[in-house]
């Protein structure tokens, strides 16, 4: 690990932060239910990404699993608050 | 460490710092921008290309250091390929029925029948 | 032939995935690989997933070129469309394409395609008569639609009909 990989994994890791700071500024705003859900996948996103960039700085593939099951679950539960938009129901 | 090694390193920081910054305006943008509907296209760009970026850097970074094709990491692009366009055909489907509901400034369904 | 592999794309696709995440070729993983191959549509089968059907591999190939191209062509442009929206509001719009394609397969696909790149959300699709598609950028709806089915509908068109 050099001084500028180590660097980089500083900058991404604080952009990251940044940026889930701002989709929490959209998550508590709103102003409708659809904008707090957007918010919520974005920041999982990006949690993900954090993962991943800490598995480089650690050097370890043991994050990658998590970021693949972040990933996962993630998507299960924005598309289940979605379906809950549109019906109001998460099964039909 | 050979030239080789460094130029990896290069591109390994090019790549952490510009998914980084993508995410950043991605997270500007859904700030921002005015409209839902607007709003719905900056997360893409952490979607995909933050994610291609980042991703890529792990598997380069596996390979200079470590000297295995860490293939594997591609799966987490293709897989949110495959599963960001059903949250986001939800969502925005989900939006359009409750803008309707309330009476909002959206277009009628096309060919204007019902649901 | 028909009842052991009742959805050879999906086989070949799990064979491939279980040996990229295990990141080996040994004779166990092989095995392992084989066995959700083989395990996995079958019990799959009672949902009763639509047969896909698909040609032209070159075609297939040369789709996930055009729009891999037009995705990072389109992040560019949302993300310097982001960065200028303080100035200039950026000219989004609501875009009625009719679509000719009407495989269940190929509407996933083109949804699929059109939600990934950044530039457009699809928004509602309905049956004969056509998709309302989110645009973040446009100048003339027009020639967008005929952009937009020259560089994907034609190309899944003759892939899945």
């Amino acid at each position: 690990m050099t001084a500028l990989v180590t660097a980089a994994v500083a900058v991404a890791l604080s952009c990251y932060a940044v940026a889930i700071a701002l989709a929490f500024v959209r998550l508590v705003r709103g102003p409708a239910a659809q904008d707090r859900v957007l918010a919520l996948d974005f920041i999982y996103i990006n949690g993900m990404l954090i993962v991943l960039v800490l598995g480089v700085r650690y050097g370890s593939s043991m994050y990658f699993e998590s970021a693949l099951l972040i990933a996962l679950v993630g998507f299960v539960s924005s598309a289940a608050l979605a379906k809950f938009l549109l019906r109001g129901e998460v099964i039909e | 460490m050979t030239f080789a090694a460094s130029l990896a390193e290069v591109a390994i920081a090019l790549l952490l710092v510009a998914g980084g910054l993508f995410a950043l305006i991605a997270a500007i943008g859904l700030v921002r921008l005015p409209t839902f509907f607007i709003r719905m296209h900056p997360p893409a760009i952490a979607n995909t290309l933050a994610v291609w970026c980042t991703a890529l850097a792990v598997i380069v970074h596996f390979l200079v250091l470590e000297g295995r094709l860490a293939l594997y990491v591609w799966l987490i692009p293709i897989l949110l390929s495959i599963t960001a366009p059903i949250t986001t055909a939800f969502l925005s489907r989900a939006a359009l029925f409750r803008e309707r509901q309330r009476g909002g400034d959206v277009p009628p369904p096309p060919g204007g029948g019902p649901l | 032939m028909k009842r052991v592999f009742p959805a050879p794309l999906v086989s070949v696709s799990l064979f491939a995935m279980w040996l990229v995440l295990q990141g080996s070729l040994a004779a166990g993983d092989l095995l392992l690989a084989a066995a959700c191959a083989i395990a996995i549509p079958v019990a799959c089968a009672p949902l009763r997933p639509l047969p896909v059907r698909i040609r032209h591999p070159i075609v297939i190939a040369r789709l996930i070129l055009v729009v891999g191209y037009d995705v990072l062509r389109s992040n560019l442009a949302v993300a310097f469309g982001v960065l200028r929206s303080p100035w200039r509001a950026p000219r989004s719009a609501f875009v009625r394409i009719p679509l000719d394609i009407t495989d269940p397969n190929a509407l996933a696909s083109l949804c699929m395609i059109t939600t990934v790149i950044p530039g457009t959300v699809w928004t509602e699709y309905v049956d004969g008569h056509g998709l309302l598609l989110h645009v973040f950028e446009v100048d003339d709806p027009a020639s967008f639609i005929a952009e937009f089915k020259a560089r994907y509908e034609r190309p899944l068109q003759e892939i899945f009909e």
